[in-house]
């Protein structure tokens, strides 16, 4: 039996306070699709920063097809067929595809001048050995979020990584393009190359993986071969405890909401944004949310999902139309305004919008309701202080330190404080835009039920998710948003993926009411 | 990284001993001031003198006897308004290059204001009087990048420093047209709102031109921190300075937390006017500024744009300042200069908020 792609043992790395790997190990067999889960924080990442030559673990033993290389360098990982795929892009998109690709080796005549037509024909052949398809001229800032993937991939490929590190790859992209990439990875793995996969998503491990590595609070749980285990087994070894799938469960229709006032939903008449270059991303979209309903939204990403919400939100300008937030005509309204009105807003964005990361917990958690916590001026730290503690008990944020900042938090955790202040305050609408997205398992289940709840109390909540299980689960209502418009909305008892599917990739038109 | 933190559920406070942030505020400047130490000592032995004995005449004539210090505590009260400017501004995500100009205006005004007063009138008022006319002074030329950069985008770095030439014009227009003394390049004395000096609280400190200024410079200070870390509107700026888009999510005006901060900006520049109209020369003299307003650039960044160690920067470049004077006999006074630079780009490599600013907001991706 030949040695394990990579086989690490023992690993152990801090950060001051935080113990990230504790004896986490790792094996992993050539030529297989080898899934890495466990929930935020669980030291998944860290463990392939080590692999990948970022950092150097405090204890342990790393080996790459049988050669110890503990400690080594991110040049040694590269030079020895490691390709790491980042999460977040990392391609100049003023350049092209094959100019990308090329970056730091480029192909020269007479060693002065880049030889443009080698870079192409490099990577055109490539692309066809791969199957992973893409024009080499084009420019990368025309690409969409699937095809920036594939560069990303083609990128570490061309430099000869064998051994493929994929962290979170599907978290931007539709289900055609889930596929596509699926289709991919098994063509490279029949090659023979060795893939390590990332993810949250446990249908994606169940589908796809040969080996599963679990980990939880630093340590490796278990591995397991995939064909032996249920999606449900894994869930519970990730959080250590039994986890209800919210996939397939489906809402009951709530009899009368409760509340001590009538609350009114949402109203959008006619609305129109306007994107940066002149396009409609909005077009003439009319719906309601009622007050004890959740209303979701699926569509593949940039279909105008985000700019329909922030332009709900009060963040960008609307061209044409109305909004009414309870009663409340917002239209031409600030963001202040509307949060006075009952607006409540999880933004999909939480670490550019969602989250000040150098504030402290504390400090994040009245971001907005800044007024409500200050008087003649000036913030009563006291109740800030309060406050923090409250929502850290009943949110479960971890770790329970208010004066933390919000940056040193895991995905979930920071999620968790965006979630506790926008439900804890008073509002009648909601605006949910990926609120689970990023999260694990555990934290997943608590939002939802955060949402149920909310949903339970009356308030109106529109919900947008790239997850169609997640709409599918929470949703009243659901309508599918495809350039710009709703192509379809329908009682979620009627909706299923493949049906949904279809609308968003266009290939139906419906009714939109 | 939160899965260390399993056992137990009792709250913990403390992030971080306060320890640990008094090194990571204290660490860069210290690397910074010894890298200058050893730069300084290749250069005075290049002169063929001795270091430890210039370090010596240079502790000597500044700390060592009273005219000295009291003329560092001069130079550094000027400095502490300027840095102070600066610094407040990069709270907010803005970089005020317009300190010059700023203190140079509220100079201008204060000295206006003295010379309009009645002979004679009370300190109590007139003071007063004399800094809210250089306050406003600052502010509107602080508020003019303000709008520009809220209502049309300009940076705030380029509209800054252009005004700086303007204002500076302008002054020198004012002053070498209209008001000048005959022969000289500055206002008649004024006669209200003089400040007392050190001196004529403690006659060792006979000669200086310390004054009274600079305990306008402490309040001053004590004032912006409450308001930075105390007030709402503190939250609210340092927010915007940090991550404008979240703020902006938080129902915070961007623009109008940028207008008001370059405006107060202004107002903290204009307002170090006085340390020289009304505390020492008691006329506005074309030119008075001399570097002070862009000096107070690197001490906002040694300072780490925290007001005491604001108060704490501008105490070390006046003492380099003065340094300088003293031991001009053995080596160039302008060896300082080179000395302040060193320090300068030292400690500027590693100011985050510089960094933040000069590369726009900043993402970062998830651990």
């Amino acid at each position: 039996m030949s040695a394990p792609a990579v086989l690490m043992e023992g690993i152990d790395k801090s950060f001051g306070p935080v113990h990230a790997n504790r004896g986490a190990s790792l094996e992993v067999s050539k030529g297989e699709i080898h899934a890495l889960v466990g929930e935020n924080g669980a030291g998944k990442s860290t463990l392939m920063r080590i692999l990948g030559g970022l950092m150097k673990p405090d204890a342990g033993r790393v080996e790459v097809n049988g050669h110890d290389v503990t400690g080594w360098s991110t040049n040694d990982a590269i030079a020895a067929g490691i390709g790491v795929v980042h999460q977040h892009f990392m391609l100049v998109p003023t350049l092209s595809v094959a100019e990308n690709l090329v970056l730091g080796c480029e192909p020269k005549v007479r060693g002065i001048v880049m030889d443009y037509d080698k870079a192409s024909d490099d990577v055109r052949k490539l692309s066809n050995d791969t199957g992973l398809v893409i024009t080499p001229d084009r420019l990368v800032s025309d690409l969409s979020v699937g095809e920036a993937q594939r560069v990303e991939i083609l990128k570490v490929l061309f430099r000869g990584a064998r051994i493929l590190v994929l962290d979170e790859p599907t978290a931007v992209l539709s289900p055609p393009e889930v596929r596509e990439l699926w289709t991919v990875l098994r063509r490279l793995r029949d090659n023979g190359d060795t893939i390590v996969l990332i993810t949250h998503r446990l249908d994606e491990v169940v589908e796809l993986s040969d080996t599963i590595t679990v980990m939880r609070a630093g340590q490796t749980v278990a591995r397991i071969k995939t064909a032996d285990t249920t999606p449900a087994e894994i869930a519970r070894l990730m959080v250590g405890r039994e986890v209800s799938l919210s996939a397939g469960k489906r809402v009951q229709p709530l009899a009368q909401p409760t509340g001590p006032r009538p609350n009114q939903g949402l109203e959008v008449r006619n609305l129109t944004v306007m994107g940066s270059r002149g396009i409609r991303v909005v077009e003439d979209v009319s719906f309601s949310v009622k007050p004890g309903e959740i209303l979701g939204i699926a569509g593949v990403e940039g279909n105008g999902q985000t700019e329909l919400i922030e332009t709900l939100a009060g963040l960008r300008p609307v061209f044409a139309g109305d909004i009414v937030i309870d009663g409340v005509d917002v239209t031409r309204r600030t963001v202040a305004e509307r949060h006075t009105a009952g607006l409540s807003h999880i933004p999909e964005d939480r670490h550019r919008r969602g989250l000040i990361l150098e504030y402290t917990v504390a400090d994040n958690l009245i971001l907005g309701v800044e007024k409500l916590f200050s008087k003649h001026g000036v913030i009563d730290r006291d109740k800030v202080g309060q406050n923090a503690l409250h929502a850290i008990q009943s949110f479960d944020i971890r770790p329970p330190n208010p004066v933390l900042a919000a940056r040193a938090l895991s995905g979930g955790n920071q999620q968790k404080v965006v979630v506790a202040r926008e439900m804890g305050r008073g509002f009648s609408v909601l605006l949910a835009s990926q609120p689970t997205r990023g999260v694990d398992v555990g934290a997943i289940e608590f939002i939802h039920q955060q949402l149920l709840d909310a949903r339970e109390h009356g308030k109106a909540i529109l919900l947008v998710s790239a997850e169609l299980n997640e709409v599918l689960a929470l949703s009243d209502r659901i309508a599918v948003m495809y350039r710009g418009k709703f192509a379809v909305v329908m009682p979620s008892a009627e909706a299923s993926e493949e049906a949904l599917g279809e609308y968003m990739i266009g290939a139906k038109k419906g009714n939109a009411a | 990284m939160s899965a260390s933190v399993a056992s137990g559920r009792q709250l913990t406070f403390s992030a971080k001993p306060w320890r640990e942030h008094l090194e990571e505020a204290l660490f860069p400047p210290l690397v910074a001031l010894l890298v200058a130490l050893i730069c300084g000592d290749l250069l005075i032995l290049s002169y063929g003198q001795s270091p430890a004995a210039v370090y010596r005449l240079l502790l000597e004539g500044t700390w060592g006897n009273a005219y000295g210090f009291g003329q560092v505590l001069y130079k550094a009260t000027t400095l502490a308004f300027t840095g102070l400017a600066v610094s407040y501004g990069l709270r907010a995500g803005l970089f005020n290059i317009g300190g010059e100009s700023q203190l140079a205006a509220g100079g201008f005004a204060a000295a206006l204001a003295g010379l309009a007063l009645p002979v004679g009138a009370p300190l109590v008022i007139a003071l007063p009087l004399c800094m809210i006319a250089a306050g406003a002074a600052g502010g509107v030329v602080g508020a003019v990048p303000g709008y520009l950069r809220t209502r049309f985008g300009a940076h705030e770095v380029i509209t800054t420093i252009m005004l700086n030439f303007v204002v500076l014009a302008l002054l020198n227009w004012f002053i070498a047209g209209h008001l000048h003394v005959p022969e000289t390049l500055h206002t008649p004395e004024i006669h209200a709102g003089v400040l007392p000096r050190l001196a004529d609280i403690d006659s060792r400190f006979h000669g200086s031109a310390a004054n009274l200024a600079l305990v306008v410079a402490i309040v001053v200070a004590v004032a912006v921190w409450f308001y930075l870390f105390r007030a709402r509107g503190g939250y609210e700026l340092r927010a915007v300075g940090l991550q404008p888009d979240a703020a902006e999510y938080g129902g915070i005006s961007v623009g109008r937390v940028w207008m008001r901060a370059m405006t107060w900006s202004g107002v903290i520049a204009g307002v170090g006017g006085i340390n020289y109209v009304l505390g020492y020369k008691h006329y506005y003299e074309d030119g008075f500024a001399s570097g002070a307003g862009f000096l107070g650039i690197a001490v906002a960044l040694v300072g780490r744009n925290h007001p005491i160690g604001v108060l704490v920067a501008a105490f070390f470049f006046a003492t380099l300042s003065q340094g300088g004077l003293a031991i001009h006999a053995f080596v160039p006074k302008q060896m300082m200069d080179v000395l302040q630079g060193v320090v300068i780009i030292a400690v500027a490599m590693s100011v985050p908020e510089v960094t933040r600013v000069l590369r726009g907001a900043h993402r970062r991706s998830d651990a």
